[in-house]
């Protein structure tokens, strides 16, 4: 198993580590029994998200596309926000090893519950957005056995 | 990067320099059959059986109790396999335990569809087997009991010793995996009275891809390799001479200097678990304190996850391993250190760095000095972390 160099780049070198006080959303996904929890917090300001951080506890390719993940969503919409999918995060890393794969839907997962938490506080309705899985372990399990 | 500080001799280690000198004549000079007649031939035969008596002089064996196979699986496969189908008229129960080495555990799985009964023992904190839980386990279909002698990931060493005249006391055969014991601590079958024994050259500075049994003599065990006559039969395919003249070489070399190497190791190793315990708050050593590997350090540190931390490593040369998810190619991490009681999220924080010959103490001193950022820097990164800093500041 071997990372791309965008990967160990992203890794070594992550981006938007932190937190975002009085942050906008925040989601939180997977947990520490599958060894992976990402923690995404926005700024969001006029539908535009303006600044995203994160916590990531897990392996390479869960820091890497959380890191990933957060630089892509700046500056977009809520709506276009959406569309950074787990393919997308993975496809900018320039590919991750197949064991891995799960980690990416990890920060999709982690995004769409901070954009959730941020349609929430403002009563917003955000199409195409569902709640997040109340049980994120169980949810983490499915997907990969698939 | 590229290693600096190799401290994964538990997976593996470099061929030892005369380890090395002793096989170079076999490949280009002394290549012939064993079985053959001609001059070269007789030079392999007579190689094969100096390692036969190097072989079994570091385990206090007699050399025609000794069979050279393709490494430690096999040997683990043999063992169970074989004494599995030689002994399944007189029962089918075999006892392990929750810790073994996956040669052993995948084998009882296998051997459990066809029909053997499998008891796996528990362990207590420290990895240790209770002598009470075996006896409790042991019953009138009880064919073998096969438990490691010491524990590749957290170094426990088992008690051999007592297993094995708990085993001899109730006529039932003994395999010890000591796979991670052979040269690096004494080793006697008859004082232990171990029956079966695998070992694996790799792990003392001979090559990969050779191992040995030994099986005691009048011990019944069935072969798994047919097609020849070589190993008394026990163990089909044209010798592996230079392998076996290394495995030979490389246990006489490790048995002659243990004392002295052991000695140092502990001190290294001892100095390597203090100093992180102490520099490193929400850290916690695995395995059990005295009885261990001389070699071994396994700690967990809390709210960070192992692969992250060997990547960081990585990128100072320094080469470790871990029980993590992510470093076992499944869901769940080490089984042995779920069997010693830690949570998941403690198995996921682990990190094994394990100590030969060739490590020195400003290595010790080098990964003393680094992996507390390294720690640090993931536990600044991670959401479990988040609290109890917060907590702190306060």
């Amino acid at each position: 198993m071997e990372y791309s160099e965008k990967v160990m780049d992203h890794f070594m070198n992550p981006r938007n580590v932190g937190e975002i006080e009085n942050a906008s959303g925040v989601g939180m996904v997977g947990n520490a029994k599958c060894g992976d929890i990402m923690k995404v917090y926005l700024q969001i300001e006029d539908n535009i998200v303006k600044d995203a951080k994160f916590r990531t506890f897990g392996c390479g390719a869960a820091v890497a596309t959380s890191s990933m993940a957060t630089e892509m969503v700046k500056g977009k919409t809520v709506e276009e926000a959406l569309e950074v999918t787990n393919r997308a995060v993975t496809e900018a890393l320039d590919g991750l090893p197949p064991v891995k794969i799960h980690c990416s839907c990890l920060a999709e997962e982690a995004l769409h519950a901070a954009l959730w938490d941020y349609a929430q506080k403002n009563n917003l309705v955000i199409a195409g957005l569902k709640a997040p899985v109340k049980d994120v372990d169980e949810l983490h399990h499915h997907e990969i056995e698939e | 990067m590229s290693t600096k500080i190799y401290m994964d001799n538990a997976a593996t280690t470099a061929v030892r320099d005369e380890v090395l000198e002793a096989v170079l004549p076999y490949f280009k000079e002394y290549y012939g059959n064993a079985s053959s007649v001609y001059g070269i031939a007789k030079e392999s035969k007579k190689a094969l059986e100096k390692a036969r008596e190097q072989v079994a002089a570091g385990i206090h064996a007699n050399p025609a109790e000794i069979y050279f196979t393709a490494g430690g699986s096999e040997s683990d496969n043999m063992a169970l396999r074989g004494v599995a189908e030689a002994m399944k008229n007189k029962g089918n129960h075999i006892i392990t335990t929750k810790i073994e080495h996956h040669a052993i555990l995948h084998t009882c799985e296998y051997l459990e569809k066809q029909g053997f009964s499998v008891t796996y023992l528990d362990v207590d904190e420290y990895g240790k087997i209770s002598l009470e839980d075996l006896k409790a386990a042991i019953c009138p279909e009880t064919i073998l009991i096969s438990v490691m002698f010491a524990n590749n990931e957290i170094g426990t060493i088992e008690p051999i010793k007592e297993i094995g005249a708990l085993a001899k006391e109730k006529g039932i055969y003994f395999h010890t995996d000591a796979v991670q014991a052979v040269g690096h601590v004494p080793i006697d079958v008859e004082e232990m009275h171990i029956d079966l024994l695998s070992m694996s050259g790799h792990k003392l500075g001979a090559p990969k891809g050779i191992g040995a049994i030994y099986i005691r003599k009048g011990v019944k065990v069935k072969p798994l390799i047919f097609g020849g006559a070589q190993e008394k039969k026990m163990r089909a395919g044209t010798e592996n001479i230079p392998g076996i003249v290394g495995l030979g070489k490389a246990v006489e070399l490790a048995v002659a200097e243990m004392e002295e190497t052991t000695a140092r190791l502990e001190k290294l190793r001892d100095k390597l678990i203090q100093g992180v315990l102490e520099k490193i708050p929400y850290s916690r050593l695995n395995g059990h304190p005295k009885d261990r590997l001389p070699g071994n350090c396994n700690i967990s540190f809390e709210y960070i996850e192992g692969e992250s931390m060997l990547l960081l490593l990585d990128a100072l040369g320094i080469a470790a391993s871990s029980g993590s998810a992510c470093t076992s190619g499944s869901l769940d991490p080490s089984h042995v250190l779920l069997a010693i009681g830690l949570p998941h999220e403690k198995a996921h924080g682990s990190l094994r760095l394990t100590l030969d010959r060739n490590n020195t103490e400003e290595e010790v001193d080098f990964v003393l000095e680094k992996l507390p950022f390294i720690v640090q820097r993931l536990r600044d990164m991670s959401p479990l972390y988040e609290e109890i800093a917060k907590t702190a500041k306060q």
